[in-house]
């Protein structure tokens, strides 16, 4: 059985990554050429890493499930990316990104992972601006930084509310350059099935081709998982629509243990819900909290006159309008970390103070921010999210509030890596959203583009070498070994399954289910009978899944609802995961919130004598419980407290 | 809303396409057409018909996936947006509205809506990058200042999607547009210029070779770009190679 190994490297905080490079071991250049790495995803995570070992000399193969590595979901990220440059002079450093990052994940996270994602930061910024990223820039030619919640200096680099798509597009550019070396091998429009493991170790993936529908074998030395989260599983999310958790599923069901599966951030400021036929749900960029004021009306009867329709928001006088945020955290105001914000506006739309027609909904204010600086400033700083909310809603937010509403947004959970990214499947690697590692229970804004560059660009690189530097005698992987036929024919049965299941309800009727369901037992608030139930609805709404749902056509050339099908069995099974580890975990820490841990003010209570661990969840098989394994969490370097957001 | 669609449907790239009509109805006009369609898919599985088969991902108008020319226009008929930002509110009652998928030679349709643009990739991959070691060590991110001026003309340049709207708008099918703006991007910054002249020449000349047509200034690119990228990076593209051309005759 896998140990919970963490590896952390001998020194101090400040040594250990040092330490970590300097004793690694090395594979020597002609030695590289004969090992093969697999890396799965082409988000900033995936094509850094695949771009990086290709540069080093290892053969890579590289797989996305899009039509190109450009399309990758960080595209989508708009806000931008921290780094502890401290170009403003506001003093900040990397212990302080260090001492926010975990203080915002609620002292859930490894301080030895958190403190080397901080020491990188910097790179990050050198490598971009050296690759052609350009970001936001003053007169002087210098570059512009902007704060985000959970901080009180200003680090965040951007490129306008464009960042996350430049920075995939520069890994995007670096894995092009790669590519036309051919040093790694791209595979557009693939979709992993399963994970193959060759001697207990991670040796080859099975692929579908969603063109030819053609099963796939793929070998290599080590594969690295930069897939993603698993958010769609609530159905409705920022998530793009092809954004699954199978993979982290996969190797879940192969042995990798699970982290803290029910940590899922909820964030504050999206586009509120307004028709069932909805397919996704957009995300307003957190910097809009910089120059937006979050405000509900004080007085109920406002609240429902605005829910029918017969009062307008700019017609409520500003001594009736409640600025929640800057009423409960006077020190951090709006700029609070997201699970609170998010919480703060289900507690005021939950008592009844909520807008628009459904009453889910809060404003996002930009009327004193126009005043104060003009609309041009604004329209500089946010015109394309602007022009973005009222392609959506129609109406023009320079000129009435936006109306925002908490959406689930990304997975601290993920696959349990150990310091050098490592699964508990040797040589098998999880990146970025897809690993649990740095953000503890929530995750602060800016930092996942930070951690998805950091693991793929400065730790992949050096971490993959290191395991594959005793491997240099093992030749080639052979894709006709019994393990590969093996698999490959489990992964055919269970498309067949569901080809030949020929019910009456469509895929996405099951999904939607799923999702509403996780939505009101493990969303935002969740309590232990609420979370019991869901274990059960799970349970019953899996097996009405494979009982009756419909998947039209063959497993031959494209079959979008073959693909979303294996996906949607997969978030059945990944859901009741999620919900036995949220019942598991009997405090509040923060996006996971229980009823029944909070003060009478509505703020969190964090049980960490009992909790101050991740939880690893080993799979037993089908229809068995699954194991918990505890890491615990030691901080040395930093005084554990209350998050307090009330004062600095 | 109830509508008539009228769209191409085509079992695999060797094989006959051909439009057939679909009607629709209780469409809400705050649906988004991609959601619209989603309705439309879950009608034809459930009569037991084939779904329509498109490309789509992010659904906030970023990843550049969706690519459906609706009535005659990539990305239909509201400006600066994608497919999937397109709302059921810009069609009227009764509409009939016909689509289909990006159509020019080196876009060769796989299914239905869905072509494949790998092309635009190995474009990118001829040049379209600046030759950085990914773990070698790089002076300060501050150590060159960069006139703001340049750097949100390159930012503009580099908010290209790469969705291909450019190639469907144009009559010659031309790709101007596309590499022109990954090589202004590169071009207006002080990091891109070591390869600039290289870069351009390797660019273009994989464009021709791919089948992508000429530039014949009708502009309809700029018009449909759902980024609105400016041809005046074609003009920066066209001196850069003819820099390029006299500057360095042959290439390395």
């Amino acid at each position: 059985m896998a140990t919970l190994n963490s590896k952390i490297p001998e020194g101090t905080l400040a040594e250990k990554w040092t330490n970590f490079k300097a004793h690694q071991n090395l594979v020597n250049p002609a030695n590289k050429r004969k090992l093969e790495v697999i890396v799965v995803g082409t988000g900033l995570a995936g094509a850094a890493a695949a771009a990086s070992l290709g540069e080093l000399g290892f053969k890579v193969k590289n797989f996305c499930i899009q039509d190109s590595p450009r399309r990758a979901h960080s595209i989508a990220a708009q806000g931008g990316i921290n780094a502890a440059k401290n170009y403003p002079n506001d003093g900040d450093s990397i212990y302080r990104l260090f001492y926010d990052t975990i203080k915002g994940g609620d002292y859930r996270a490894r301080e030895a992972n958190v403190y080397r994602l901080a020491e990188v930061s910097n790179n990050i910024i050198d490598q971009c601006v050296a690759q052609g990223v350009p970001f936001a820039r003053e007169y002087g030619g210098l570059l512009d930084n902007r704060s985000f919640g959970g901080a009180l200096v200003s680090r965040t680099f951007y490129a306008r509310g464009q960042t996350g798509q430049q920075l995939l597009l520069g890994a995007y550019s670096a894995l092009s350059k790669e590519i036309a070396k051919g040093s790694v091998q791209m595979f557009v429009r693939r979709e992993m099935l399963d994970l193959v493991i060759v001697d207990g170790r991670a040796r080859g993936i099975i692929t579908r081709n969603t063109v030819t529908g053609e099963i796939e074998r793929f070998a290599a030395h080590a594969v690295v998982i930069a897939t993603g989260g698993y958010g769609n599983v609530f159905f409705l999310s920022t998530n793009a629509m092809n954004s699954n958790g199978s993979v982290v599923w996969q190797c879940y069901k192969r042995g990798a243990y699970f982290g803290n599966p029910c940590m899922v951030q909820i964030h504050p400021t999206c586009i509120p819900v307004h028709g069932d036929y909805q397919s996704k749900l957009t995300l307003m960029s957190e910097s809009l909290r910089n120059d937006g004021r979050i405000w509900v009306p004080k007085k109920k009867e406002d609240a429902e006159k605005i829910q029918k329709g017969t009062l307008k928001s700019t017609e409520i006088a500003e001594e009736d309008r409640d600025y929640y945020l800057e009423r409960r955290y006077p020190a951090f105001g709006n700029l609070v970390p997201r699970d609170v914000a998010s919480r703060a506006a289900k507690e005021r739309c939950d008592a009844g103070h909520g807008v628009g027609s459904t009453g889910l909904a809060v404003y996002l204010d930009f009327k004193d921010a126009i005043n104060r600086l003009g609309k041009h400033v604004i329209e500089a700083r946010y015109g394309n999210l602007f022009q973005m909310y009222e392609k959506i809603v129609d109406e023009n937010p320079y000129e009435t509030p936006m109306m925002i509403y908490p959406a689930i947004h990304y997975t601290m959970g993920g696959i349990w890596v150990d310091y050098e990214l490592q699964t508990t499947i040797p040589g098998l690697y999880a990146a970025g959203e897809a690993n649990f590692s740095d953000h503890g229970a929530n995750r602060l804004g800016a930092s996942a583009l930070m951690q998805g560059l950091a693991d793929g660009y400065f730790v992949i690189p050096y971490t993959v070498q290191h395991y594959l530097a005793d491997q240099i005698n093992v030749p080639f992987i052979k894709t006709d070994l019994p393990e590969f036929e093996q698999v490959e024919k489990e992964v055919r049965e269970k498309l067949e399954r569901l080809l030949k299941n020929n019910g009456s309800k469509t895929v996405d009727t099951f999904h939607k289910k799923l999702g509403l369901l996780m939505w009101d037992h493990v969303g935002m608030a969740r309590n232990k009978e609420g979370l019991q139930k869901a274990v059960e609805e799970i349970r019953a709404l899996r097996a009405e899944f494979w009982k009756d749902v419909k998947v039209p056509g063959t497993m031959h050339g494209v079959n979008v609802e073959l693909e979303k099908a294996t996906r949607v069995a997969d978030f059945l099974e990944l859901g009741e995961l999620m919900a036995l580890d949220a019942l598991n975990r009997e405090e509040s820490c923060g996006g996971h919130f229980r009823d029944e841990f909070q003060t009478e003010e509505g703020e969190a209570i964090r049980n960490d004598k009992d909790f101050m661990f991740v939880s690893a969840w080993e799979y037993k098989g089908p229809d068995k419980e699954p194991v918990q394994h505890k890491e615990p969490l030691n901080y040395e370097y930093i005084e554990v407290k209350t998050r307090n957001y009330k004062e600095a | 809303m109830n509508l008539t669609l009228k769209i191409w449907r085509q079992a695999g790239p060797d094989e006959k396409g051909k439009f057939v009509n679909y009607p629709i109805s209780d469409i809400s006009p705050d649906c988004s057409f991609l959601e619209m369609m989603d309705i439309l898919n879950e009608q034809l599985i459930a009569k037991g018909e084939e779904p329509v088969a498109f490309d789509h991902d992010c659904r906030e108008g970023i990843c550049g996936m969706c690519s459906m020319y609706i009535n005659g226009r990539p990305h239909g008929p509201d400006s600066a947006i994608t497919t999937c930002q397109l709302h059921m509110r810009k069609f009227k009652d009764r509409d009939t509205i016909t689509i289909e998928p990006w159509r020019a030679k080196p876009f060769p349709v796989i299914k239905d809506l869905i072509v494949d643009r790998s092309s635009f990739d190995e474009i990118i991959q001829a040049g379209g990058f600046i030759s950085v070691n990914t773990l070698g060590t790089l002076p300060d991110a501050n150590a060159i200042p960069i006139p703001k001026q340049n750097a949100d003309l390159a930012m503009d340049a580099a908010s290209c999607i790469g969705c291909g709207a450019c190639v469907a708008a144009c009559k010659n099918a031309s790709a101007m547009l596309f590499v022109s703006a990954k090589i202004s991007q590169l071009a207006l910054l002080p990091q891109g210029k070591a390869e600039a002249k290289k870069r351009v020449q390797k660019m273009v000349a994989k464009m021709d070779e791919l089948g992508f047509g000429n530039c014949t200034n009708t502009y309809a690119c700029e018009a449909e770009c759902p980024k609105e990228i400016k041809v005046t990076n074609i003009a920066r593209m066209n001196r850069e190679f003819f820099v390029a051309k006299v500057c360095v005759p042959k290439m390395e």
